[in-house]
């Protein structure tokens, strides 16, 4: 056993402190306003307090930390992706969450399991390579596999799909990780707290206060906050935030559902996905079978779930694994995925001054959040965004500069 | 020791027969209806499972589904849940996720260490040095999970099926059955759902010790029973509530998809376990727990049983556990005062009643195994504290415990039931109800036995009077009496081990150091503590949690809230999910004749098309070459029944095409064929495809096989919004295609058709309607694959009609069949493009030099906008033909490899082959505009790494061949 843990035997009272205090009223005005307590802003408020030294900072939070789109995804970390700077930029947060546990003093499970993306057809086959290629030639581990190497990671999966959808390869990513999500969102939340920034529960942004083209506050249910610098980072509800400033963007708004089996022993160490048979699965370190399948075809801004969803996955479930017939599906939940045409974030400054906009992140976004949370910050504290998420700028949409990474999401959504 | 006693009035056994079973290596017997459990508990066993986390000796706390104390194996199966999987015949079972045996469980020293082990441990430690982390996370790996899945478990597929009814009544307990039967008199279907084997819920075992409740159960069923127009579904459980009154019904058999009129949620309530420390032993059970073993299975639960209770069911259950000939050492009331009429009825039985008093502990007995005892204290019910200075000890072989109840409002909730905490009864019941959604008893707050039936006669008039019938309203129910529920049935014990959620081992402490933390909202709170995360979803701890948290907090119940309610109401297996797996391949009508001609298949879309034909023993690449050579020196017969084919009928169907499609299509000739260029509206290019034009308002497209369906949905969308006077007709299954190509195609097909082939009468890019071997056919005449080449559209039924007769006639000149492999190395050769392999998701017309496609100066069309836009700018990347160098021996590119300048990718293939007819290899590649002029060089770095040198030519790229 781990030292650390003796602790907790030996002293009566628990000696952990609170991991962020309870804030309750805001003060009357802060240098920046986070806008979203999800992974992706509560890094920002880290990022920015200890990168940049500015921690006088508000995050506010609708409901509670973490408990949108970084509570709901299926915590799998990659970046084999498809155009140069999404691998450069995928990779950057890679790095980032593989030292994050020290950093944060938080353990995140983050556990580099090796992420198959199984190909079916000879389509499939062309667009891993290119993705391979792509990723080699900056420096990020991915290959193109036959189904020998997959059977040797994974010797439960049916290659033959049941006969109907045969496994002709894979793209093999080295470092596919998954990670626990919850804990992304506190061990930043905690970080930014010790380092001076204010978090908010329960505290909703009713207004963006623009003059002039520029911020000068926000009200909110807690009352009026100053400030000259708002960040918005909240993935499935971007849409409200950037009505409220009058801002357009071409963000669409998709239910993305997953769920979750019975714990049992660990026996699926990689993580694999499926675009053909829109399956994405890994087995947590509670032994449960998380799985995902595509974007729910039709645009809803509701975390509802539905039957078919969950009827279509299993089916290709069995599939892949015919002996899950009597594992039990335990839970379903949903998430709302804000969409780009391009598939690659929104990130960056926008025609309001002081209003910045983390948003589009899809089905993609946890697996961003440290290097989101980075970028952001600078671009925050130098009012400029960085090279490496240039790409990502919201006027690549007027400019038809988009940064196709339709070809690299996960099932084909 | 047997507990078995004598046959119970309404008992579920079959006393006949003998079940002979083995546990953890021991024989043992049942009767027919035992379930796992009763069957080993009737055994005088008492260790049946061993906790998720710490490891710890469990016995029975539910017998009803509502905790997983209890989960074996048979060796097939896993996670089985022994309190309700029936016994049978032969089985072997033992406990899972124990090592040794489930009585000397090895893994059980984690218990002894839980100390090391405080709430979030895992966050907390393992992390530091990071190297140390896998070795860390392989043993917490091999310490979590439960059953060991059996990697040989048949696939199975339980049946679907849909029904409907007027409405569905969840839950045959007294409310249920009561609503039930009036809706049924009023003339509506009802479908009424029970998750157990037999219908009845409580009305069947609390019983007080009086037989009388199974006469009034057995007159209940006897009516219902009685409506042809009831269906009642036992061993069956509502899994969810999904919108429009859609609720799976899951059984044994399958699943029954019921979409409802309305819906009457009778679904009961958990019994809550209360809180102290050991409360976990075996032999410590919910008062229902007991009951049930009673009536349903004829076990006693314990022979010296003390009862701890914090409401009146606890004195019923006493009252039951003496008839079953428990000896009942002491009522133990957490109240000051319990019901005088049951307190005087136990006191005549001699039974000793304790009130203002807790248990302090369970003491365990020396082998850990079950209860020797329980130490009981003075309780000061107003705030919280157990005054231990006069504490005693009663010995005892057994505790049933009854402090309350939590709704069974899992469907409520996910129906968007707003629900209020009562604090007269100290639980949440519905406030404000769905269209169409009822509740009736337990779970709407009502528990006497009389007024349940009332609120089953309320509720079934409300739906009745919502289904638009005559009924008598009446107003809701107010629970009378003391409360079902203590507001606060836990006891705190400085060393703890005082367990809320049995599934993931969560003390009292464990929320109380997680508030300190900070996780002090139920959201975070469930997700730092894992409360209700298990797999029985928080049925026995999530209220109290919420208890827990309000204390904490100093909050009322309601602020504190629950957290969200998700399917499934109990975890449901795969293969009931899963159903019936639908793929939906399509098949041409010569599939068998290409399996028989040893054809390789591939998927394009949804269809299995043959992409190559080759010998016995012969390679790809060789069998490719060759029909690619028979196509360019004799003649090749492709089967093209798997395009896309959509007919637009109507006189703006030209209109139509303009706008849908880059080119003209007004001026287009009954008769001609012109091309269609499909961009979205970012100017992306989609697809391509060929328009024939039959008539005036007739056109006839054809299209690429994998992206047809998107396409036509496509057009299906925008003709909603543009509304011209037209229709479209997908005739994609309705039609087959035939492809007959090659020096040698014109004279095979003229044998068999009047149709004048001359260049002068059917040139390039034209259509004509005629008669081929008898069939009605559509032939376009096109150069996709070859100058000479005809396709051939008849009834999908025809086709293969007419290829065997254009085989028969074509044998002599050389005619073969070759596959769509072949057809993407000839169209190659000929130097097309393809949409979807020579373009991606960004690629717009200028960069594939299809300018010629676009008429810009036509009024709209989609993406036209975009397309003026992009037409100012610099091109950024552009679609060239190459060729490698002549002999060239290297590692042969592929499709997708980079071109590569310097450190930087400036391009990628996107299509290459050896060319056996032009002998070299030919391809396309994006490359920077400076790389395009004819004649430069760019370099391809293949999956090795090796740089190869390839040379800008024209198409076509027959042009290039060796010789000419």
């Amino acid at each position: 056993m781990p030292l650390r843990l003796l602790k907790y035997a030996l002293s009566k009272e628990h000696p952990a402190p609170r991991f962020f205090k309870a804030h309750e009223t805001p003060k009357k005005s802060y240098d920046v306003v986070i806008i979203g307590g999800g992974g992706h802003g509560l890094a920002a408020a880290y990022y920015l307090a200890k990168d940049h030294g500015i921690t006088n900072v508000a995050v506010l939070e609708k409901g509670y930390i973490g408990g949108g789109n970084t509570g709901r995804n299926t915590t799998i970390v990659r970046s084999n992706y498809l155009t140069p700077e999404g691998v450069n930029f995928y990779d950057a947060s890679v790095k980032i969450y593989e030292g994050l546990s020290e950093e944060l003093d938080l353990n995140l499970f983050y556990s580099t399991r090796g992420h198959f993306t199984l190909a079916h057809t000879e389509s499939a086959i062309r667009t891993m390579r290119w993705r391979a290629e792509v990723n080699k030639h900056v420096g990020v581990e991915s290959r193109v596999v036959g189904p020998d190497e997959i059977a040797k990671a994974c010797p439960q999966l049916d290659l033959s799909c049941s006969g109907q959808a045969p496994i002709l390869g894979a793209l093999f990513h080295a470092p596919g990780s998954v990670a626990r999500h919850d804990g992304v969102a506190w061990g930043y939340a905690r970080g930014a707290d010790r380092l001076g920034a204010e978090i908010f529960q329960n505290t909703e942004v009713l207004s963006i206060d623009v003059k002039n083209g520029k911020v000068c506050g926000v009200k909110t249910n807690k009352g009026y906050i100053e400030t000259k610098q708002v960040l918005s980072a909240v993935a499935g509800f971007t849409p409200r935030i950037t009505e409220m400033v009058g801002l357009e963007t071409p963000i669409v708004i998709h239910p993305l559902q997953a769920c979750v089996t019975e714990p049992m022993k660990p026996w699926l160490d990689s993580i694999l996905v499926s675009g053909s048979l829109h399956v994405y699965v890994s087995q947590s370190s509670r032994g449960e079978l998380v799985m995902g399948s595509s974007l729910d075809p039709y645009e809803v801004h509701s975390t509802r779930s539905t039957l078919d969803f969950v009827e279509g996955l299993t089916s290709h479930m069995l599939d892949m694994f015919p002996f899950l017939s009597n594992v039990k599906v335990v839970r379903q939940w949903a998430g709302m995925a804000d969409m780009t045409p391009d598939f690659a974030p929104i990130m960056g400054k926008t025609p309001i001054e002081g209003f910045y906009l983390d948003a589009g992140w899809g089905t993609w976004g946890f697996k961003a959040t440290p290097i989101s949370g980075k970028t952001m910050a600078q671009t925050i504290a130098n009012d400029s965004a960085p090279d490496l998420i240039h790409s990502f700028r919201l006027s690549r949409f007027e400019d038809y500069e988009l940064t196709g990474e339709k070809g690299a999401a996960s099932v084909g959504h | 020791m047997t507990l078995r006693i004598a046959k119970q009035t309404g008992e579920w056994l079959n006393r006949d027969k003998k079940i002979h079973f083995e546990f953890e290596g021991q024989a043992l017997t049942a009767f027919k209806g035992d379930t796992i459990t009763s069957a080993l508990w009737a055994a005088g066993l008492t260790v049946l499972g061993r906790s998720f986390k710490y490891h710890r000796a469990r016995g029975i706390l539910s017998l009803a589904n509502h905790d997983v104390n209890i989960l074996v194996t048979d060796g097939i199966d896993t996670n089985m849940r022994a309190d309700v999987v029936e016994v049978t015949e032969g089985m072997k079972l033992s406990a899972v996720n124990t090592s040794g045996s489930v009585k000397k469980d090895k893994n059980s020293y984690i218990d002894s260490i839980s100390p090391l082990l405080p709430v979030g441990f895992y966050y907390k430690a393992f992390h530091t040095p990071r190297r140390l982390f896998p070795f860390w996370e392989n043993i917490i790996r091999k310490a979590a999970g439960l059953g060991i899945v059996n990697f040989n478990y048949p696939r199975i597929l339980k049946r679907k099926q849909h029904t409907h009814c007027d409405v569905l009544v969840i839950g045959a307990g007294p409310s249920g059955l009561t609503a039930a039967y009036l809706a049924a008199q009023a003339g509506l279907t009802v479908t009424i759902v029970d998750e157990n084997k037999q219908a009845g819920g409580s009305l069947g075992y609390d019983r007080a010790g009086d037989a009388a409740s199974v006469a009034q159960l057995q007159d209940l069923l006897n009516k219902v029973t009685s409506q042809d127009n009831i269906t009642l579904l036992t061993a069956s459980y509502a899994a969810g509530y999904y919108p429009d009154h859609l609720i799976p019904i899951v059984s044994a058999q399958g699943i029954s998809k019921v979409r409802a009129r309305a819906v009457i949620v009778a679904s009961g309530a958990f019994e809550q376990p209360p809180v102290f420390r050991y409360n976990d032993l075996p032999a410590v059970m919910l008062g229902s727990a007991a009951q049930r073993l009673i009536y349903r299975y004829g076990v006693k639960p314990f022979n010296h049983g003390l009862v701890l209770t914090a409401n009146d069911y606890g004195y019923r259950v006493a009252l039951d556990l003496l008839q079953a000939g428990t000896k009942v050492v002491a009522v133990v009331d957490m109240r000051k005062a319990g019901d005088a009429a049951y307190t005087a009825k136990l006191i005549e039985h001699g039974v000793k009643i304790y009130t203002g008093h807790c248990v302090y502990e369970a003491l365990a007995s020396s082998d850990k195994s079950s209860v020797k005892g329980a130490v009981i204290c003075a309780y000061d019910d107003k705030n919280n504290l157990a005054l231990t200075s006069n504490k005693f000890t009663l010995a005892c072989d057994g505790i049933a415990m009854s402090a309350g109840w939590t709704g069974a409002s899992a469907l409520l909730y996910q129906a968007g039931t707003g629900m209020q905490f009562n604090y007269q009864i100290e639980q949440f019941i519905p406030s404000r109800l769905p269209d169409g959604m009822f509740a009736a008893g337990k779970v709407n707050g009502v528990f006497n036995l009389e007024q349940r039936l009332q609120d089953g006669v309320r509720a079934a008039n409300a739906a009745i009077g919502y289904l638009g019938l005559k009924a008598v309203q009446t107003e809701a129910i107010t629970h009378t009496g003391s409360s079902p529920s203590h507001p606060y049935p836990m006891v705190p014990h400085e060393k703890g081990k005082n367990f809320v959620d049995f599934d993931e081992d969560i003390q009292i402490k464990d929320f109380v150091n997680a508030a300190k933390e900070g996780f002090d909202n139920i959201e975070l709170m469930k997700r730092f503590t894992t409360v209700g995360m298990g797999p029985s979803q928080g049925k026995h701890s999530n209220m109290n949690a919420i208890r827990i948290l309000a204390k904490i907090r100093n909050l009322p119940v309601e602020k504190i809230g629950t957290t969200t309610s998700r399917p499934f109401f109990h975890p449901t297996p795969i293969g009931h999910l899963a159903g019936r797996g639908f793929h939906a391949h399509r098949l041409t009508s010569l599939h068998d004749w290409h399996h028989t001609h040893g054809a390789v298949f591939t998927d394009i879309g949804a269809w299995k098309r043959a992409a190559y034909y080759p010998a016995p023993g012969q390679a790809k690449q060789d069998a490719i070459q060759a029909e690619a050579m028979a196509v360019r020196h004799s003649a090749g017969i492709i089967d093209s029944s798997s395009f896309g084919k959509i007919e637009l009928h109507g006189p703006d169907a030209a209109e139509f095409l303009e706008r849908f499609f880059t080119g003209v299509y007004k001026t287009q000739k009954v008769g001609a064929c012109r091309y269609l260029m499909l961009l979205d509206e970012s100017g992306v290019v989609v697809d391509d495809g060929i328009a024939s034009r039959l008539a005036e308002d007739l056109f006839y497209l054809s299209i690429g096989t994998s992206n047809a369906a998107a396409v036509y949905r496509e057009m299906q969308r925008y003709q909603q919004m543009w509304q011209l006077n037209l229709g479209l007709v997908n005739v994609t299954g309705a039609f087959g295609a035939i492809g007959i190509a090659g020096p040698a195609a014109r004279i095979i097909l003229a044998t068999l058709t009047d149709l004048d082939l001359s260049d002068e009468a059917f040139p390039i890019s034209c259509v004509r309607e005629a008669k081929v071997a008898g069939v009605a056919a559509r032939v376009i005449r096109l150069s996709f694959v070859s100058d000479k080449t005809y396709e051939l559209h008849v009834p999908m039924s025809q086709v293969p009609h007419v290829w065997h007769a254009l085989m028969t006639v074509g044998e002599k000149h050389g005619l073969r069949p070759f596959g769509s492999d072949t057809q993407r190395l000839l169209r190659l050769e000929m130097g097309h493009a393809m949409p979807g392999v020579d373009t991606d998701g960004l690629t717009n017309p200028f960069e594939i030099a299809a300018d010629w496609a676009i008429k810009m100066n036509k009024a709209y069309f989609i993406g036209q906008r975009s397309l003026a836009i992009l037409a100012k700018r610099p091109l950024r990347k552009q679609l060239v033909p190459f060729v490698l160098a002549q002999n060239f021996a290297g590692e042969m590119p592929m499709d997708c490899n980079l071109v590569i300048e310097g450190q930087d990718i400036i391009g990628r293939v996107t299509s290459i082959s050896y060319s056996q007819f032009i002998g070299r290899c030919i391809g396309f590649a994006y490359v920077t505009p400076d790389k395009t002029a004819l004649g430069s060089t760019f370099s391809i770095r293949t999956d090795n790494g090796s740089l190869v040198t390839a040379t800008v030519v024209a198409t076509p790229f027959l042009n290039n061949q060796k010789d000419a």
